[in-house]
């Protein structure tokens, strides 16, 4: 059974704290990353995520959680947020909060969906759209701790427009395998025509079963339930597939 | 200290449910689960009760379904924090199951198909507030909902209703499942806000 995924008193860890927004870099036009330095902050895994709370002026206050981006580094943090159409929170955050701002959140929270720097098995990562978001924390994390168990990341979006962290996938890593799928319209001359997931992808671009790779799958509902089905049907191990869903819903 | 956000106004205040603290309301059904969804042929279905001195009691689906069934309408609230109203049910009572069950035991250890556990104390399965549901909005279960058959126990945070479920084992302390072991609240009531250990 896994165990919490950062030690420390849970009534500590899991207090609110005040953070100041230091940095917003645009991801895509609906997207923001957003850096924050959040003092006494205890460090997290590649995978975790905060709750963030915003109080209105009337005093009404909503929470929505979102994954961490980025690899623990001292008090400073990262999330990405997709502005949802009729979202409550997500249209403030990457629209509305400038830097110098402050917001209200606690965590590290998640100690299953995590990835840690003294795995070493191959690792394989499949996103949905805004799903990438946990996995690039473990890119991350893999640059920082400079590991060197083989990953490949399968990314699907709908168009080239909506790849998040773009540049540094280009970049790349030694040993990061990067491949981009399209569900409705792909870069000219692209060779795989627009189409969602299949087994033949996840055959191509992922780890043989053989490998035992350990698989993390995040994205959207239907997305996650398919990509999983058929990583089992594969003949991947059902318990090394980690799933986490993201859904629009609420925003 | 609170921090006001200027200019962050919320959703309309006026919803005519009554949402717990931190939940918001949704109107489809996301769906949260750990790994792939386990398949599960109603012909090998089991359900299981293990007492504390090793008492085993076992039903199939067959026997599942001559079991006096209730329908009923709940609300759910998840600790992802949206909340689903007006959820309708089909399914066998904890009441009707455990009635029979000899044992000292005040606590349960859920178990599940595909290997997912959770914790609650046995009081919270008996008089009135728990089922094992195979029938959601008069239809069979849905596997990724948790189907054949799932625990619900909608007064707790929905990760408390084990999908898939297999079996209850009853315990004289209480061990923790999946998600209390990595951090998440013993006991889970959405209106105390029991998300994380600590709160």
């Amino acid at each position: 059974m896994a165990r919490a995924a950062v030690p420390g008193r849970l009534g500590e860890r899991l207090r609110w704290r005040v953070a100041t927004v230091l940095e917003r870099r645009r991801e895509t036009a609906a997207a923001v990353s957003i850096a924050l330095d959040v003092p006494g902050w205890p460090g997290h895994l590649a995978g975790q995520h905060v709750d963030v709370r915003l109080t209105a002026e009337d005093g009404y206050s909503t929470q929505r959680s979102y994954s961490l981006t980025s690899a623990a580094d001292g008090s400073r943090i990262e999330l990405t947020v997709q502005s949802v159409a009729d979202g409550e929170v997500s249209p403030y955050l990457a629209g509305q909060v400038a830097v110098g701002d402050l917001l209200e959140l606690r965590g590290p929270v998640g100690g299953w969906f995590v990835w840690r720097p003294e795995q070493d098995t191959p690792v394989l990562l499949v996103a949905g759209g805004s799903g990438v978001a946990p996995l690039m924390a473990m890119i991350r994390a893999r640059r920082a701790a400079g590991g060197r168990s083989p990953f490949r990341l399968i990314y699907s979006v709908r168009t080239p427009e909506d790849r998040w962290y773009l540049g540094e996938l280009r970049r790349g890593d030694p040993g990061l395998d990067t491949t981009f799928l399209y569900t409705r319209s792909a870069p000219d001359g692209w060779p795989r025509p627009p189409g969602r997931i299949g087994a033949a992808d996840l055959r191509t671009w992922g780890w043989p079963p053989d490998f035992f790779p350990e698989c993390y799958v995040c994205g959207p509902t239907g997305f996650v339930e398919s990509v999983a089905d058929q990583l089992v049907t594969l003949g991947h191990d059902a318990a090394r597939i980690r799933t986490e869903r993201f859904g629009p819903t609420g925003g | 200290m609170t921090v006001i956000s200027p200019g962050f106004r919320g959703r309309p205040r006026t919803s005519g449910h009554r949402l717990p603290p931190g939940q918001y309301e949704t109107r489809d059904f996301p769906v949260l689960s750990a790994g792939p969804t386990p398949r599960v042929a109603r012909e090998d279905w089991e359900f299981t009760v293990t007492t504390e001195t090793g008492d085993r009691y076992r039903w199939t689906w067959g026997d599942l379904l001559s079991l006096p069934a209730e329908r009923f309408t709940v609300d759910l609230h998840c600790v992802t924090r949206w909340s689903k109203f007006g959820t309708s049910w089909e399914g066998v009572s904890l009441d009707v199951l455990l009635g029979t069950v000899q044992s000292a035991s005040d606590y349960a250890l859920v178990s599940a198909y595909g290997g997912y556990t959770t914790n609650l104390p046995l009081a919270d399965l008996l008089n009135g507030q728990a089922w094992i549901a195979h029938r959601y909005e008069g239809a069979d279960l849905p596997a990724e909902h948790g189907g054949p058959a799932r625990l619900l126990v909608p007064h707790l945070y929905l990760w408390k209703s084990a999908k898939w479920v297999r079996g209850i084992e009853l315990t004289a302390r209480s061990e923790p499942g999946f998600w209390e072991s990595v951090g998440y609240h013993d006991y889970g009531d959405p209106w105390r806000e029991q998300r994380y250990q600590g709160d």
